[in-house]
C-alpha cells in the first residue's frame, strides 16, 4: 500500500484510540482533573511516566544527535535515566506521602510561603513552556514528511487531539491515553530497531547487536563504525572529547533537572499509596530503559547506514528518501568540487551552519543554498533529527515501519505536551487562584477554571508550534538548568532538612535561578561568539552550569536559614510525617 | 492503679513510637545513602572520571567504558530501584511489626 494512505490509517487508527479513552476517563472533580482521583496502579503509572516523560526530543532527536556525537552523546543516556534514580530515592514516596496536588503545593505549604509558592509556579510555567515548543515542532516535522501537510494544519490537528483529551479528561485521561502512546510508541521504536540490528548484524535484539560482529565480516561494528570514520578524518565515535568536567557537569545538570521536572513528579501523586509510588518509579525507569539501551545501538547502526549509502555516491544514484528530505529542507548538498558525488567528510558543509534555499536547482538537480560553502570537503548538511525518522527509510524498510514509526513519533510527542499542559493548568487554577488570589472558589469553578487554562495554554503552546522560536534548541538548556537549580533543591532541602526556613528556600531559589539563566542567556542570547570552553566559568558549558546554580541554591539556603528563625512547629510535624512511614 | 497503668502503657507507647520513626528514618537514610554511592559509581564514576581507563578492557565488541556510559550505567540504575523497593519494603513490614 501506498505509504501516505498508510501513515494515514495508522496516525488516524491511533488518535481514535486516544479520543476514545479520553471519553471513557472523563474528570468530574479537581481531584481526578489533578491527579487522576490518586488511584492509577503502579505499572500503569510507570507506562504513563514512561510515556510523559519522552518526549519528541527523546523519539525522535536523541539517538540522531548520539549518532554524530558518539561517546559524547552519552550525556543524554545518563542524564535522563540517572535522574530517576534520585526521583525514586529522594523525591517520590516522600512526596507522595505528603500527598497534595502539585509541586508548587510542596514547597508553599512546607516553606510555610505564598511567596515560595509564587516562585515555584514561575519556574514550572517557564520549564514548562520551553518543553511544550519542541513537542509542538516534533508534530510539525512529522505531519510535513510523512503526512504531507502544511505545518501548520498539522500543529492544529495535534492540538485539538490534545486539547480533547487533556481539557475533557485532565489527569485521569492523560494516564490512560499515555499507557496506550507508551506502547505505540516503544513498539514503534523497537520494530526497525531489531530489523535494522538483524539487517547488519544478524542479532535480532539491538544491545546486543551494537557489541556484535558485522554479518560476514570478522570485524566488530564499533571497530568498523571507528575505521569508517577515521578514513574519512573523523575521530573514534566511541571516544570523548569534550573535557571531563564539563561532561560531570552536564550529567548532573541532566539528571537534577530531571529529577526537578514538575510534569514527572506530578504524575507521582496519582497512585495510592508511597510504596506504589517507589513501584511504579522503578517500572518508569524499566519502560524508559527500553528505549534508552535501544536508541545508541540505532545511532551506531544509523551512521554506518548513512555513511555506507551516502559518501562517494553520485547524487543522481541516491535513494528517494534522501531527496524528500532535501525537499522539507533537512538535507542539503552542495557540490563543491563539481564532480557530481557526494562527499562527507568533518566540519560545517555551510556557513551559516544551516542551509538557506534559493529557488533554483543545481546542474544534477539537487537545492541550491544561498549560504558561504566552507573551505572543508564536507558538501553535506544533515540535520540530526531525521536520523530516526529516516533510519527505516535507509535501511530499505518496508512501509508499514515507516508508518509505524511516524505514529510513534506522534504518540511521544502528544504525550509529553499533554502532561505539560496540565501541570501549567494546575499551576495556574490550583496554586495561583485557589492557593493565593481567590481561596474562596468552589471545588466546580476550580475545575472550570483548569480546563479553561488548559485551553490557554494549548492555545499558546500551538502558536510557539505555527511560529517556532528560533531558539528553541537553545532553551533546551534552559528547562534542565532551572528545574536543577532551582525546583531541585528546595524540594530535597524541604524533605532531608528541618532547619531550612522559608527565607531560606526563597532566597535560594531566586538565586541559583538568577545566576544559571543569566549565564545561559549571556552565553547563548547576548555574545554567542564568546561560547566555548576558554570563556566559560571552570570550563562548564551553559547545558552543564545548572549544577553551580545547584550548588549555589543549597548554599545561600542552608547560610541564610542558619542565620534566621527555625521553622515552626508545626512544618516540624509535617516533615516528621511525610519521613514516618505508612 | 488502673489509671496509672494505663498511663504508663501510652507513654510508653508514644516514646516506642518516637524512638521506632527515628529509627525507621536512620535505616531509610542508611539505604538511600549506600544505593547512591553505587548510583554515582556507575555514572559519574564507570560513565566518566575512570572511564578511558576502563576503555582498555573489552567486553565483546564493546568498550568498557563507552559500555558503561551508553548501556551499563542504565541497567545499574534500573537495578538500584528494584533493590531500593525491596528493602524499603522489608522496613516497612519490620516497623509495622514492631508497631503492633
Amino acid at each position: 500500500m501506498d505509504l501516505q494512505i498508510l501513515t494515514y490509517l495508522m496516525a488516524g487508527a491511533s488518535f481514535a484510540l486516544y479520543i476514545g479513552i479520553a471519553i471513557w476517563s472523563k474528570a468530574s472533580s479537581t481531584n481526578e482533573f489533578y491527579v487522576a482521583g490518586g488511584g492509577v496502579h503502579p505499572v500503569a503509572n510507570g507506562m504513563a511516566t514512561a510515556a510523559d516523560w519522552m518526549s519528541a526530543a527523546s523519539f525522535i532527536s536523541m539517538a540522531g544527535i548520539i549518532s554524530f556525537m558518539g561517546k559524547d552523546g552519552s550525556v543524554y543516556l545518563m542524564g535522563w535515566t540517572g535522574g530517576y534514580v534520585l526521583l525514586a530515592l529522594l523525591l517520590a514516596p516522600y512526596l507522595r506521602k505528603f500527598g497534595k496536588f502539585t509541586v508548587p503545593d510542596f514547597i508553599g505549604d512546607r516553606y510555610y510561603s505564598k511567596l515560595a509558592r509564587f516562585v515555584a509556579v514561575l519556574c514550572l510555567i517557564f520549564v514548562s513552556f520551553t518543553y511544550i515548543a519542541g513537542q509542538m515542532r516534533g508534530v510539525g516535522i512529522v505531519f510535513s514528511r510523512f503526512l504531507e501537510v502544511d505545518i501548520n494544519t498539522g500543529v492544529i490537528i495535534g492540538m485539538a487531539i490534545v486539547f480533547i483529551y487533556a481539557v475533557l479528561g485532565g489527569m485521569k485521561g492523560i494516564t490512560y491515553t499515555q499507557v496506550a502512546q507508551y506502547c505505540v510508541l516503544i513498539f514503534a521504536y523497537m520494530v526497525p530497531a531489531i530489523f535494522i540490528s538483524i539487517l547488519i548484524t544478524g542479532n535480532p535484539i539491538p544491545q546486543l547487536g551494537f557489541g556484535s560482529k558485522i554479518i560476514s565480516e570478522d570485524i566488530y561494528l564499533l571497530d568498523k563504525l571507528n575505521n569508517v570514520l577515521n578514513d574519512l578524518g573523523f575521530n573514534n565515535y566511541t571516544d570523548s572529547t569534550k573535557s571531563k568536567i564539563d561532561v560531570f557537569c552536564i550529567t548532573g545538570a541532566l539528571m537534577a533537572g530531571t529529577a526537578g521536572l514538575p510534569h514527572v513528579i506530578v504524575r507521582f501523586f496519582t497512585v495510592p499509596k508511597v510504596r506504589d509510588a517507589r513501584a511504579s518509579a522503578g517500572w518508569a525507569l524499566l519502560f524508559i530503559a527500553i528505549l534508552y539501551t535501544t536508541a545508541p545501538a540505532v545511532s551506531s547502526f544509523s551512521r554506518l547506514n548513512f555513511i555506507n549509502t551516502i559518501n562517494n555516491s553520485s547524487y543522481e544514484s541516491t535513494p528517494v528518501w534522501f531527496k524528500n528530505w532535501e525537499d522539507i529542507g533537512l538535507i542539503s548538498w552542495s557540490d563543491k568540487n563539481k564532480d557530481g558525488i557526494i562527499q562527507y567528510a568533518p566540519g560545517n558543509s555551510l556557513n551559516p551552519v544551516k542551509p538557506i534555499f534559493s529557488d533554483q536547482r543545481g546542474i544534477n538537480g539537487e537545492r541550491i543554498v544561498s549560504n558561504e560553502l566552507t573551505k572543508n570537503k564536507n558538501e553535506i548538511y544533515i540535520d540530526r533529527d531525521i536520523m530516526v525518522l529516516a533510519n527505516p527509510e535507509i535501511a530499505n524498510l518496508p512501509n508499514w515501519v515507516i508508518a509505524l514509526v511516524a505514529s510513534g513519533a506522534l504518540a511521544a510527542a502528544l504525550s509529553t505536551a499533554a502532561g505539560l499542559l496540565l501541570v501549567i493548568s494546575s499551576s495556574i487554577s490550583h496554586d495561583l487562584m485557589k492557593k493565593i488570589f481567590r481561596p474562596s472558589i468552589t471545588d466546580k469553578q476550580e475545575l472550570f477554571l483548569a480546563r479553561l487554562s488548559a485551553a490557554i495554554a494549548i492555545g499558546v503552546a500551538g502558536v510557539f508550534g505555527i511560529y517556532p522560536p528560533a531558539f528553541v534548541a537553545q532553551v533546551v538548556a534552559f528547562a534542565f538548568g532551572l528545574a536543577a537549580s532551582s525546583i531541585f533543591p528546595a524540594l530535597i532541602m524541604g524533605i532531608f532538612s528541618k532547619r531550612v526556613n522559608s527565607s531560606g528556600a526563597i532566597i535560594g531559589m531566586v538565586s541559583g535561578l538568577l545566576f544559571t539563566s543569566s549565564y545561559i542567556i549571556f552565553f547563548k542570547f547576548i555574545s554567542p561568539d564568546l561560547n566555548f570552553s576558554d570563556n566559560w566559568f571552570l570550563g562548564i558549558s551553559p547545558e552543564g552550569i545548572g549544577v553551580v546554580g545547584m550548588v549555589i541554591n543549597f548554599t545561600f539556603a542552608m547560610v541564610i536559614s542558619f542565620f534566621t528563625k527555625s521553622p515552626p512547629e508545626h512544618i516540624i510535624k509535617l516533615i516528621d510525617n511525610i519521613r514516618a512511614p505508612e | 492503679m488502673i489509671e496509672w497503668n494505663w498511663l504508663d502503657k501510652t507513654l510508653l507507647k508514644e516514646v516506642m513510637k518516637i524512638i521506632n520513626s527515628k529509627n525507621y528514618w536512620k535505616a531509610n537514610l542508611k539505604i538511600v545513602l549506600i544505593l547512591l554511592f553505587f548510583w554515582f559509581l556507575a555514572s559519574f564514576g564507570a560513565g566518566i572520571l575512570f572511564s578511558d581507563l576502563l576503555d582498555k578492557i573489552k567486553l565483546g565488541g564493546f568498550n568498557l567504558g563507552f559500555w558503561f556510559a551508553q548501556q551499563g550505567a542504565i541497567l545499574v540504575f534500573v537495578f538500584l530501584i528494584v533493590v531500593y523497593c525491596i528493602l524499603m519494603n522489608r522496613l516497612d513490614r519490620k516497623y509495622r511489626a514492631d508497631k503492633n
